[in-house]
């Protein structure tokens, strides 16, 4: 396994790129650590399947240079990098079995026979597939043949990374429970370097230690899936990260703290005051408080999914949402507050960081 | 409400089956009819039986064209079925020339199949022709009207070029529904061309390639138009294939009933041959 | 109203629709949940007529229609697949079911341009599908299907292939859009949170068989089987097997949990327990709750909450519990069960009710 370097990568498909515009990927600069646990998460055409193919090797980037451990790999080919790949749609070879399936790897590379057999098997137990070995693989499951996709990159001891497109797409709910149960615990064990793409935030933040969020070429903030929750750094990501996402709702900013309307709301540490700035305040609906006390409300509409309800409310003609608890009683007279911890302050939808009163001034 | 909806179905059907009717199934039965009868004109017909038949299936001139017939096939389908997947895998997937190269390649099936003989039989004259002066010039005898060798090197010359390409369209289609992922999981397994080859595009042009096969040999089992064109069957018998022989029994000798045994013993084999093929496909299909 | 009756369609010997029978009001929004090859399309093509049932009948508002084609029926339909005229324009695309009709020039412009404005299409009109994202590629087979003002309208994993994030918009906006209409409105998924978003009522599916119909919330707190409960919940229901002796249900006489209220009359004899992983925690919720300990196989955090996938006496548990809770591997763990939602099932698997349960 190895550290990846992504030094100021950026790539067009456009063979003499002029503006900015003209870049899928505008600039990436960023390191994965040996043995983590990376996703990439955003929207379809954001530029993550872009960078993903970058780092494998099948696309070459007009600008910058990829390091593996430190060595310069921006010119070899994919075969040369020893990546492994698991895609949108699982790739097995159909004419073989589950076990000739994962030697292919190792017997294109000339490993001795014994040493396919060993290493095979270990694999196979890995991936929990030992008892289906001699099947041939045409007939498995589609959550099996990503099994035996990803055991494929398994099996070879010298991979520098595993990467994910999007794997589990074609799997019912409940294997995407088991299968990424399975990789978290692999992952664990084993300590790969891997590189997960996906649109989809419950398996990017269940996933990785570190999320990298992606918005139009760009990388809009790194970060655990606690910090993405908590802190958002832009509200693209309070937007896109949380179902529903983090509410938005105008704010002004004074001397005194920030106001809704007349209904000034409580903050934890100070905002300095930007005059030209469009400012915003972004809370969770999961930090956003029903009650007798606050600023007035009119409830919309009230989904109840279960395990809680989801209340979509008008504040000072703005909706917001905010979950409530199952068995949830709601008052006659609704009022919201949100909770200050859950708060966070925009000016032209960047975050602004709060400046706190014992530290009183530095940022 | 259901019924009125079961015979309007049937009575669209109505039409073709007239035709078929008239297509098939009454010369048919008319063949059969003369298969078992003997007769010398003014309709005056005699019952002979399974005579025709034993006759048939006895008669050296039966086995010799029934033997030229499975050879001809044969060699075509060896030639034609890699050739064409040949062709098709060096096509390219994507960008301008597919169109041009898919246009090409159609080409040949456009020319009517009288023309591709008289086109061939001016192609491969010894004293005028291209191909035929050109091989002498070379030094090397050739002279399809003469030398059996020759014209059986004409014969399969001209089906290779007339029919490749149907395999060759084929294998393209069946090259073109595999996905592009498949192609780079096998550059980072670091598979070989062959082993790509082998284990991916292989397996995925299966049953397009089994369509292929199945066409050419229904179609090069039943070849008349174009040797009889180019060669009329000759030098001698030796490129007269069973289609070829049996309209000499009807036309040429007026052997009426040897002709309609033939023909059903014939349309017994094409029928046997497709049939194995067909289950062989379907299943394929079911695994 | 539309109605199946005892509707069975056997394909080459194999059975894909087993014996269903369902009725759908108009106006109604109504959910086909189950996993991939439970039947969802296979019942939706015979609700459009595309195909023939085996045996039984389907009848719309009192005719029987059994047989009557597609063309003839009041449908629109909906895939997973952008499925639009690539040669056309956007409008032209929506205008095509109305023109089909012989509308009058100004009354498509009218009806196509009320459609595009619902769904956000106004700014695309000119262009041709290709040239528009998924979602906006969808949201033109959306107009088409709601222009044609069919009485049946099915919605076949409309939003399987968006990103989750577009599948969110739509899937609000969907019920407004199709509300107003009157139109029996039949949407498939796979998904359980699909459904639950989605409200109205929802028919749980299993291999060709429909196992409960209902509106959604009761049928995802008071499933009437085993199967059914499986099929309605993610993460997946945790399960164990017990047998029920006196006032407590044990597990190899070594866990006791005590039967809950209402449960006490029912015979003795082997069960399967079914817990949602929300009324699994790590601290008691209620003065009942039962603790039991279960080794930690893998946790998941989304940011606000966790998922612990537990090994529980062999059995595959995952407990859903708010807030992050780092928990190592392989840590033995005491896990408070919610009796007040527990789910028992006889051995028949189906669920054992009680006069006055609040089981969920």
């Amino acid at each position: 396994m190895a550290r990846i370097d992504l030094n100021n990568i950026r790539h067009a498909y456009l063979p003499n790129p002029a503006s900015d515009d003209d870049y899928a990927l505008k600039r990436v600069h960023h390191t994965f650590d040996d043995g983590g646990a990376y996703a990439l998460l955003g929207p379809s055409g954001c530029g993550k399947t872009t960078l993903l193919n970058i780092i494998s090797g099948l696309l070459r980037p007009t600008e910058g240079e990829i390091l593996f451990d430190g060595q310069n790999v921006t010119d070899l080919s994919t075969e040369a990098r020893n990546i492994a790949q698991v895609f949108q749609f699982p790739v097995v070879y159909d004419t073989m079995t589950v076990y000739q399936n994962l030697a292919f790897p190792l017997r294109n590379r000339g490993v001795a026979a014994d040493e396919i057999e060993r290493r095979v098997r270990e694999t196979l137990t890995m991936i929990d597939l030992a008892d289906r070995a001699d099947q041939k693989a045409k007939g498995l499951t589609a959550d099996d043949k990503q099994k035996i996709a990803l055991g494929r990159g398994l099996v070879r001891s010298d991979v520098s990374a595993i990467l994910f497109d999007e794997p589990l797409t074609v799997i019912d709910p409940h294997m995407k429970w088991v299968l990424r149960s399975q990789l978290k615990e692999l992952h664990r064990r084993f300590a790969f370097t891997m590189v997960y793409v996906t649109h989809d935030q419950t398996e990017a933040l269940t996933f990785a230690d570190q999320v990298v969020v992606m918005n139009e070429g760009e990388i809009v903030q790194i970060g655990t899936p606690e910090e993405l929750f908590e802190r958002p750094n832009h509200t693209f990501v309070g937007y896109f990260i949380g179902s529903p996402g983090m509410n938005v709702l105008p704010v002004r900013i004074d001397g005194q703290g920030a106001h809704i309307g007349d209904h000034s709301i409580a903050l934890e540490g100070q905002i300095p005051e930007m005059r030209d700035a469009r400012m915003e305040l972004g809370v969770r609906p999961e930090y956003v408080r029903i009650g007798e006390k606050g600023i007035p409300a009119k409830i919309v509409r009230v989904e109840d999914t279960g395990r809680r309800k989801i209340v979509h409310a008008t504040v000072e003609g703005e909706t917001v949402a905010a979950i409530v608890p199952e068995g949830a009683a709601l008052p006659g007279e609704p009022h919201i507050s949100f909770d200050p911890a859950g708060v966070n302050i925009y000016a032209d939808s960047w975050r602004v960081d709060p400046v706190s009163a014992r530290q009183g001034g530095a940022a | 409400m259901t019924k009125t909806w079961n015979n309007r179905a049937w009575f669209l059907v109505l039409p073709v089956l007239l035709l078929v009717a008239f297509n098939a199934i009454i010369p048919l039965m008319t063949v059969v009819n003369y298969s078992v009868q003997e007769t010398f004109g003014n309709n005056l017909f005699f019952f002979e039986g399974t005579k025709w038949y034993e006759d048939v299936l006895t008669s050296e001139r039966f086995h010799a064209s029934l033997f030229r017939q499975f050879l001809f096939t044969g060699i075509i389908l060896l030639i034609e079925v890699p050739l064409g997947v040949a062709i098709a895998l060096t096509m390219p997937r994507s960008g301008p020339w597919v169109s041009v190269c898919l246009v090409l390649m159609a080409l040949p099936l456009l020319i009517p199949w009288n023309v591709v003989g008289a086109m061939w039989n001016i192609m491969a004259l010894p004293d005028i022709g291209l191909l035929g002066y050109g091989l002498n010039a070379l030094g090397i005898p050739y002279n399809f009207t003469r030398q059996p060798i020759s014209a059986w090197f004409t014969v399969v010359l001209m089906d290779v070029w007339h029919w490749t390409s149907l395999v060759v369209l084929l294998a393209y289609a069946g090259l073109r529904s595999i996905p592009e992922a498949y192609y780079q999981a096998a550059k980072i397994d670091g598979a070989s061309r062959w082993s790509v080859f082998r284990y991916i595009q292989l397996p995925k042009m299966n049953r397009v390639l089994t369509i292929a096969i199945l066409l050419r040999f229904m179609d090069s089992f039943m070849i008349y138009t174009e040797p009889f064109v180019l060669t009329g069957g000759g030098p001698g018998n030796a490129t007269t294939f069973l289609s070829i022989d049996l309209v000499k029994a009807a036309l040429g000798e007026f052997n009426l009933g040897i002709a309609a045994a033939m023909s059903i013993i014939y349309f017994l084999m094409t029928l046997l041959v497709s049939w194995i093929f067909y289950t062989l496909m379907t299943r394929g299909e079911d695994q | 109203m539309l109605e199946l009756r005892n509707v069975s369609k056997v394909v080459s010997g194999e059975t894909h629709i087993d014996d269903v029978s369902l009725r759908l009001e108009p106006g109604s929004l109504n959910v086909l949940l189950g996993p991939t090859l439970a039947g969802k399309t296979s019942l939706m093509r015979l609700m459009a007529g595309l195909d023939r049932p085996t045996s039984g009948s389907v009848w719309m508002e009192g005719e029987d229609v059994t047989g009557i084609p597609v063309q003839k029926r009041s449908v629109a339909m909906v895939y997973q697949q952008f499925i639009n005229y690539p040669a056309m324009s956007v409008y032209e695309n929506i205008a095509s079911p109305l023109r089909v009709a012989g509308l009058e020039k100004r009354v498509i412009e009218e009806k196509v341009r009320q459609a595009a404005g619902l769904l956000h299409l106004t700014p695309h009109l000119g262009r041709t599908p290709l040239e528009l994202s998924g979602g906006q590629q969808q949201r033109t087979a959306l107009a088409r299907a709601m222009v044609k003002e069919a009485r049946l309208v099915l919605l076949d994993e409309p939003l399987a292939n968006l990103d989750y994030k577009l599948r969110e918009e739509l899937r609000a906006e969907l019920p407004k859009i199709f509300a107003a209409s009157g139109a029996i409105f039949v949407y498939a998924t796979t998904e359980p949170s699909e459904a639950l978003l989605l409200g109205g009522n929802t028919a749980t599916l299993s291999q060709g068989r429909l196992t409960q119909f209902g509106p959604t919330i009761d049928v995802f707190r008071k499933p009437v089987d085993l199967v059914t409960a499986r099929t309605f919940s993610d993460p997946p229901l945790n399960t164990v097997s017990v047998s029920k002796a006196g006032g407590h249900f044990s597990l190899d006489n070594t866990v006791q949990l005590p039967v809950p209220q209402g449960h006490e009359s029912a015979p003795d004899g082997p069960y399967t327990l079914g817990f949602q992983p929300h009324h699994l925690s790590l601290a008691p919720r209620e003065p009942n709750a039962v603790c039991v300990r279960a080794s930690v196989s893998v946790t998941e955090i989304t940011g606000s909450e966790s998922f612990v996938h537990l090994d529980f006496a062999g059995h595959r548990w995952v407990m859903l519990e708010e807030g992050i809770h780092r928990l190592e591997v392989g840590e033995t763990v005491d896990v408070f069960i919610d009796t007040r939602h527990m789910l028992v099932f006889d051995k028949a698997n189906r669920r054992v009710t009680t006069g006055n349960s609040r089981a969920a």
